[in-house]
């Protein structure tokens, strides 16, 4: 054979647990995503553009990627601090602290969503505390903004974390044997090591939080044009069966959230290689 | 005394003044307890809030019982599925060199990357009345959307990369000799997954094990479109939570948020022991290496 697909292992099963790999991910995952594709083209090119810049439309891509990008900021400036603290300062109920901020990822969103709503909106405990400033938090796009930041809190508090655990207490040390301030060895010599790390944990954080549904729509209020997020807009035109629609508009955010997926593949393999660690491959 | 002379490397790394680090704890927790603390309280406070009475009526209610069913059974069936996949997925990509490697690993993130919204989109566009398979179905009297199969295949969508991103690394992290070890002294390939492979790996199983079901039991968005909210039939513990804040029968609501609740913290105390356990061995086995 001139071209070897695989290297050869004394190991047994690589037929098998391949093909049932790709089996199973083709039956579950790729044919089905390939329908909103066909879907989405039973419509001209006309009638998909139209559908896709329709003004209602371009109001909830404004929501959705806006709301989902300033709670990944705000994830990554807190979520850094979080991770800092956790690792870095001793504190009481530490241990507990650490096992609750990964409470979003196993909390359903349904439930999260109910809960949210109820303490931001005008008689709950933040937003009662919250109307005299005249801040109005429930059923407005900043109740978007709340949802998106808890359901993608712990990315970058996990990403981080474990850098910031691996860096060795030598490198700090010379620097400060070198003369440098607190200040200077956190931009110099901790901040460059942190920041691939950060940006992964943002873009996963952004990612997922374009996506999310269950939580946002109790606390959003849903007005079209207002408070309405992209995922909403699908349901509501798979509700009017109007099924090339609800396709042409996810094959809009399936194509972003894949350039997404390949920019956090490509964050990772460069922080490995900033790392110094062998590429895996 | 001593320690003006030795300076303990913790107090080199740690030498913020102490305003700072106050400061920075305080903001931590704060926003914490913002997003996280005051969340968690407030549903056990909501679900309580009318009494025990209302609380046990609320999750007694045969439809309550009914979705909780509903929801064990969707989760026992996708976590199973997810399980052979991963293992499966983990042994051709750990154990084996081919092209393409890569992108099948993206390919198993995808789910994570496609919203729920879409997920169950696309098995609406597959299987729904007005779908590609619809017809065909429709003749052999098979429904899958607005029925318990669409509900468990939505679920299985978006648990897909759970166990197998938990087992890539690990596998690959333990490499091949052990293995190998086992065939050269003629061990079946079955044996040597047994005896080699599954022990190796049982930890780092069982947490992918604990995201996948915490995830399969909570999924709203992707069931929520293929499921029809048909009461009794077709209603998840989540999707009965969201027909019961609709209908502002709120502590009902929460009662049964609650227990969701409950659940999610069972699964991060799960977690956590884990985390600890494997954390101890690796600890355990980097002594025993430097000895």
């Amino acid at each position: 054979m001139m071209f070897r697909f695989r290297q050869p292992s004394v190991l047994p099963g690589f037929g098998l647990t391949l093909g049932f790999t790709l089996g199973y991910l083709g039956l579950i995952v790729l044919i089905p995503l390939a329908m909103a594709f066909t879907q989405a083209f039973h419509l001209s090119w006309d009638q998909f553009w139209h559908t896709v810049t329709a003004p209602r439309v371009l109001a909830s891509y404004r929501l959705t990627f806006g709301a989902a990008f300033l709670a990944a900021v705000i994830n990554t400036g807190f979520g850094f601090i979080i991770a800092w603290v956790l690792v870095r300062y001793p504190f009481p109920g530490k241990r507990l602290v650490d096992a609750l901020v990964d409470l979003p990822f196993a909390l359903p969103t349904a439930v999260a969503g109910i809960t949210l709503a109820a303490i931001y909106s005008s008689n709950g405990w933040i937003g009662h505390a919250l109307k005299p400033l005249g801040i109005k938090i429930a059923f407005t796009p900043l109740g978007v903004i709340v949802a998106l930041v808890f359901i993608s809190l712990p990315f970058v508090v996990r990403t981080v974390q474990p850098v910031l655990e691996d860096l060795e207490a030598e490198v700090e040390e010379a620097a400060a044997s070198l003369g440098a301030d607190r200040w200077q060895i956190f931009w110099r010599v901790i901040f460059p090591a942190v920041r691939p790390a950060l940006l992964t944990g943002f873009t996963l954080a952004f990612a997922r939080a374009i996506g999310e549904y269950g939580s946002v729509i109790f606390i959003a209020g849903n007005l079209p044009m207002i408070s309405e997020i992209t995922p909403l807009l699908i349901v509501s035109k798979l509700e009017q069966y109007d099924y090339s629609g609800a396709a042409a508009v996810s094959v809009v955010m399936l194509v972003i959230s894949f350039m997404l997926l390949l920019v956090i593949n490509l964050l990772q393999r460069w922080s490995r290689i900033r790392n110094g660690w062998e590429a895996v491959t | 005394m001593n320690s003006s002379l030795q300076p303990s490397p913790v107090s080199v790394t740690n030498s913020e003044p102490p305003l700072i680090r106050r400061l920075l704890l305080a903001v931590a927790l704060i926003f914490l307890t913002l997003f996280l603390f005051i969340p968690l309280a407030a549903v056990f406070y909501e679900a309580l809030r009318k009494g025990l009475g209302v609380y046990l009526a609320a999750i007694t209610d045969p439809y309550a019982l009914d979705a909780i069913r509903l929801t064990l059974l969707s989760a026992a069936i996708a976590v199973p599925l997810n399980i052979v996949f991963g293992v499966a997925a983990a042994w051709a990509i750990a154990k084996f060199e081919f092209y393409g490697k890569s992108v099948l690993i993206t390919l198993i993130d995808l789910p994570f990357a496609v919203s729920p919204v879409i997920a169950g989109l696309i098995y609406v566009l597959l299987f729904g009345a007005q779908g590609w398979l619809g017809p065909w179905l429709a003749a052999h009297d098979i429904k899958i959307i607005f029925a318990v199969p669409g509900i468990v295949l939505a679920t299985v969508f978006v648990t897909v990369p759970f166990i197998a991103r938990e087992l890539i690394p690990l596998m690959q992290a333990q490499g091949t000799e052990e293995e190998e070890a086992a065939m050269v002294l003629g061990a079946s390939g079955w044996l040597t997954f047994w005896r080699i492979t599954l022990p190796n790996i049982k930890w780092g199983l069982l947490y992918g094990v604990v995201l996948c079901t915490a995830r399969a039991m909570g999924e709203f968005g992707a069931v929520s479109v293929v499921s029809g909210h048909i009461r009794g039939l077709t209603n998840t513990l989540p999707l009965h939570i969201e027909i019961l804040y609709n209908e502002y029968q709120f502590a009902a609501a929460f009662a049964c948020a609650s227990l969701l609740t409950l659940l999610a913290l069972v699964m991060l105390a799960l977690k956590a022991l884990i985390e600890r356990y494997t954390l101890k061995q690796r600890w355990i086995v980097t002594l025993e290496e430097t000895k």
